[in-house]
């Protein structure tokens, strides 16, 4: 085993959505860590079992320094979940910020592969790789910050969209980063002086351009540099409540917006924080089901759900006027990261309560959400975390989504408002594994654009996840907590053709790769866009613009996709 | 001999400012000239007196020995302590910094850094209430007031108020000292007092007090305030908490005459309550000013690895933080410890007599490109090239910033990385030698 990483996989009842398979039992084969149409090697007996292509995160901070800043404010965090180091294992800590050992072997475990960094400032980046590199076992990747950045900004005011696509190409470089994220577009910048934006149309100070401007501006730039991933979007004012409106109308500003791939144009970065009504928290409520309905008449978009458990979590984001915010109302500890000219940043630890109403609203939102957009490839599972919870709790997750009677069992233990503040206890839908096997694999390597993941065509990476769950048998919506005990520690997770984890045990660890995105575009562009670069840095960066990018150094693993210009187009 | 080339941009590798635009000119394989950088960084490029041969103590004395027989006596040492101190790792690139918490975990030791005796209360600090910072480019660009609290940025930090703080220039900043107000809180006049529009000297000790004071006035509860706090009278309080809520954008930068006073991490504690609070009237960030160059990569490096910042006990197989308990000086104070592998800091020069002195009855190696007081303790001695000058590899500025020192110049000696791995290799091979002898 390992070496030449060949082997079959004999008898799993295999769900791979992405190639039309729902459940059909069939034998897999693995040759040079890859899906093959047959191999030799080692034979994992998997007859009957539940069988899907290693889960992928689109979603998750894992990385950087807003993650590490959390473990530094947090040491009552680092002493849950301990296990010392062994022979495979380097030691783990932490609940909501595990060390970056704890990360690779609790995704592992869990039958995922692949999770991606959600925020990264160019400026930061360094860091997030530093982190990256220490995550073992899976393979990953880091958007990158745009939202906030003064370069962009300007180009969006001077209307220079060439010029934009280069600076977005040489900052996705810079950062060896792989695609456009944008929080809270202008609240960066104004936050920089104690403020924040209002709304797309709120002129962001200093720049005279509007947060719908930088977004649309970005996704014009995504297209005409065709990423392979969409702009991912924060909305403004995240967290509030009445801000469905907000998402409604970020939304429209994109849906006559080509894309240049077959995907979505924008993904809704945890769209359970942005489905909110009422119009403060006393008569805070579900939008849920208008949202919902606005992603069945649109194709546009994509969402994760970005769900909310109750427990302990740490709030982390590129949003820091919401952090301030949930500092305040919480008059919990409070960390702030301005980056100049980039961004800004908070973390807050954060507690959700049963009995609290919004918690318990907040939680059903997540659910109703997944259950009203009737299209499952338009909703990736999410708990964004850690801010909604840590994604050791996916299997809660999961059945939830697949149960009513779990729904109506953690119902009966939450806020008794709760039914008049959402929908979720009329929602009859139960999903099933097929649904699942798209929102935790398929979906999300559609919507980044990994080809090679979250299915099990041939040339597809050896990812597989095999589940003690005989889908023939098993009731999901009776036998939740039977579900959710074999979600948890995944009967084998293998990983480019190696076993890494049986029964919950971690058998290997080897590095996994970072995917980045090389984005190509005229020289004339790119030269316009140094002339500004290089005034910036001798006036306002506090570090010299050689200094500036991530070396090569910190990608040992690096795995590069290129895009750009001169990429020809894949749809007509 | 070959000709002088200029190496531009480099990364100075003194303190924690590491300022990025050092031009230095080589020639011959040394390094002939300095540009930018300030007196201590320039000096530490140029290169002093160093160890060349590693030495292991042989009758009291140390005498020269190889590479390997050094790394093999180091196994030995770690291998048979009970309870092993690896401390420093403030002057070294987080790679080697790695290298060491991989070491710390198979000998089953305690790591801890000079944080311990530095700016250990302000991480504390952190863990009560967090940090609202900002990269040193912000300061830069926006900040309008600044407050020196107990450090001397002029003496400690040359080039700090010109890069980045009071005499910076920037984009909403573009008359640069003159368009701020600065004010440094101090027991003594210092030369960065010179600078101030506003110099505060307080009674040594008050800190705590004074801050206290300044929260009320900000909060508006003035009347509960004494007529002077820690030296101060109550209406130049007043006044210093009016122009920290008229500030536009306000950072406060703190030293070791806060950490390391009565209160110690409660005065931390205090400060960030203070920033977070004026929060709520306008812009406000507070950052330490670490002192070595990498002391803020060891933080990071180990919270990432193993959920802490500092003073990690690895000798229960998993990580285990208590500081107070686990930190280096309290373990030397109680004699905790068995033997000590020092790296990159002097350990003997900055430690409270009583547990420098501990050192002297434990065996220590020592890894360093100086010979310091640490030496004279020491058992083993390894030298090692330096980095930034012939070492590339990571730094975190005093802001959390990431950057990479370069290598400048060749030297024949190994990295600390090296050294680490060279003794690691020894531990693997040493244990499976008792093993098959056990067998």
């Amino acid at each position: 085993m390992g070496g030449l990483k060949e082997m079959i996989i004999k008898g799993g009842i295999v769900y791979d959505p992405a190639n039309g398979i729902y459940g059909e039992e069939m034998d897999l084969f693995i040759d040079q860590g890859r899906m093959a149409l047959q191999a030799k090697g080692e034979e994992i007996d998997a007859r009957g079992l539940l069988v899907m292509p290693g889960g992928v995160d689109a979603h998750s901070h894992i990385a950087g320094k807003k993650v590490n800043t959390g473990r530094i404010m947090r040491p009552d965090d680092a002493r849950q979940g301990t296990e010392p180091r062994s022979a495979v294992c380097r030691p783990s800590t932490g609940y909501t910020v595990p060390n970056c050992y704890a990360m690779g072997y609790r995704y592992a475990r869990m039958g995922y592969t692949t999770a991606f960094e959600a925020a990264t400032p160019i400026l930061e980046a360094r860091h997030t790789h530093e982190e990256l590199e220490e995550i073992p076992i899976i393979d990953k990747g880091a958007l990158t910050l745009f939202g906030s950045n003064w370069q962009v900004k300007e180009c969006v005011r001077d209307k220079d969209l060439a010029k934009l696509a280069a600076n977005v190409a040489w900052g996705l470089c810079a950062a060896r980063g792989y695609g456009v994220k944008i929080v809270n577009p202008g609240g960066g910048e104004a936050w920089g002086f104690g403020a924040n934006v209002k709304g797309v149309n709120d002129p962001v100070p200093n720049f005279d351009v509007t947060p719908a401007e930088i977004i649309t501006g970005l996704a014009q730039a995504n297209e005409m540099l065709n990423l392979p991933h969409s702009i991912h979007l924060h909305f403004n004012n995240l967290g509030k409540p009445g801000n469905y409106t907000t998402a409604i109308e970020t939304l429209d500003l994109l849906k006559d917006i080509k894309p240049s791939r077959m995907r979505q144009v924008v993904h809704v970065a945890h769209m359970q924080f942005s489905a909110y009504g009422g119009t403060s928290w006393r008569d805070f409520e579900s939008k849920a089901p208008v949202i919902a309905d606005y992603f069945n008449c649109h194709n546009h978009a994509t969402m994760d759900m970005g769900q909310l458990l109750f427990g302990s979590a740490t709030t982390m984001t590129a949003d820091a006027p919401l952090e301030y915010g949930n500092a305040r109302l919480t008059h919990n500890k409070w960390s702030n990261h301005d980056i100049e000219l980039e961004e800004s940043s908070g973390v807050v630890p954060m507690t959700y309560f049963r009995k609290m109403l919004v918690n318990a609203v907040q939680w059903a939102i997540g659910l109703e959400l997944a259950l009203l957009v009737n299209d499952p490839w338009k909703v990736l599972m999410t708990t964004d975390h850690p801010n909604g919870s840590p994604f050791v709790n996916y299997p809660e997750v999961v059945t939830l989504l697949m149960s009513k009677p779990k729904r109506d069992l953690e119902m009966a233990t939450l806020h008794e408002q709760l039914p008049k503040r959402t929908t979720l206890a009329g929602l009859e839908r139960e999903l099933d594994w097929t649904d699942i096997a798209i929102m935790t694999r398929a979906a999300p390597a559609r919507v980044l654009g990994l080809a090679d993941k979250g299915h099990l065509g041939p040339g597809a990476d050896g990812d597989v996840s095999i589940y003690n769950l005989r889908p023939d048998e098993v009731d999901t919506s009776l036998d939740h907590a039977l579900v959710k005990k074999a979600l948890a520690n995944a009967m084998y997770t293998i990983k480019g053709g190696v076993v890494v984890s049986k029964e919950g045990r971690i058998l290997a660890a080897p590095p996994g790769r970072t995917f980045w995105v090389d984005a190509t575009v005229p020289q004339a562009d790119a030269d316009r866009l140094m002339i500004d670069l290089e005034e910036k840095f001798a006036k306002y960066y506090s570090i010299q613009i050689a200094n500036y990018a991530v070396q090569d150094a910190y990608l040992p693993h690096a795995n590069v996709i290129r895009a750009g210009l001169s990429v020809p187009q894949e749809v007509a | 001999m070959s000709e002088a080339i200029i190496i531009k941009d480099a990364v100075c590798s003194f303190c924690g400012c590491l300022c990025d635009d050092i031009n230095v000119e080589v020639e011959g394989g040394m390094v002939k000239r300095v540009r930018h950088a300030c007196r201590l960084g320039s000096s530490k490029i140029m290169g002093h007196a160093r160890m060349e041969s590693p030495m292991i103590r042989k009758d009291g004395k140390l005498a020269a020995a190889s590479f390997q027989e050094a790394y093999d006596r180091a196994a030995e040492i770690l291998l048979a302590a009970a309870k092993p101190l690896l401390y420093g790792w403030a002057s070294t690139t987080c790679e080697a910094q790695k290298k060491g918490i991989l070491l710390a975990e198979e000998v089953g030791g305690v790591l801890d850094s000079t944080a311990t005796v530095c700016h250990g209360p302000s991480v504390i600090g952190i863990e009560e209430k967090g940090l609202p910072g900002a990269t040193l480019g912000q300061v830069k660009n926006r900040a309008d007031t600044i407050v020196f609290w107990g450090c001397n940025p002029a003496e400690a930090h040359p080039r700090h108020s010109l890069r980045y703080s009071s005499n910076s220039c920037g984009r909403f900043t573009p008359k640069g000292r003159e368009g701020r107000k600065i004010i440094v809180v101090d027991v003594r006049e210092t030369r960065t007092a010179k600078n101030a529009d506003k110099f505060v000297r307080i009674t040594p000790g008050s800190d705590y007090e004074v801050i206290s004071a300044l929260r009320m006035l900000v909060a508006g509860k003035g009347e509960t305030v004494p007529d002077e706090v820690g030296g101060v009278l109550k209406a130049d309080l007043a006044d210093i908490a009016a122009t920290l809520k008229a500030a536009r954008f306000g950072a406060v930068f703190f030293g070791l005459g806060i950490t390391h006073s009565r209160g110690r991490y409660k005065n931390i504690d205090n400060a960030l309550s203070l920033v977070a609070e004026l929060n709520s009237h306008t812009k406000f960030v507070i950052m330490p000013m670490r002192g070595h160059y990498n002391v803020g990569g060891i933080g990071q490096v180990l919270a990432w690895s193993s959920g802490y910042p500092m003073s990690v006990d690895f000798t229960r197989g998993l990580p285990y933080f208590n500081p107070g308990e686990t930190a280096a000086c309290d373990l030397l104070a109680r004699r905790d410890v068995d033997a000590a592998l020092i790296i990159a800091a002097d350990a003997v020069s900055n430690f409270p007599r009583a547990t420098a002195a501990a050192l002297a009855d434990i065996p220590v190696i020592q890894i360093d490109p100086y010979e310091n007081p640490t030496t004279l303790h020491s058992e083993v001695v390894i030298p090692c090239a330096v980095v930034g000058v012939e070492v590339e590899g990571t730094a975190y500025r005093m802001d959390g910033l990431a950057l990479r020192l370069r290598k400048l110049v060749d030297c024949s000696l190994p990295s600390d990385e090296e050294i680490l791995r060279g003794i690691l290799e020894s531990v693997h091979k040493q244990r499976q030698l008792t093993a098959n002898g056990g067998a």
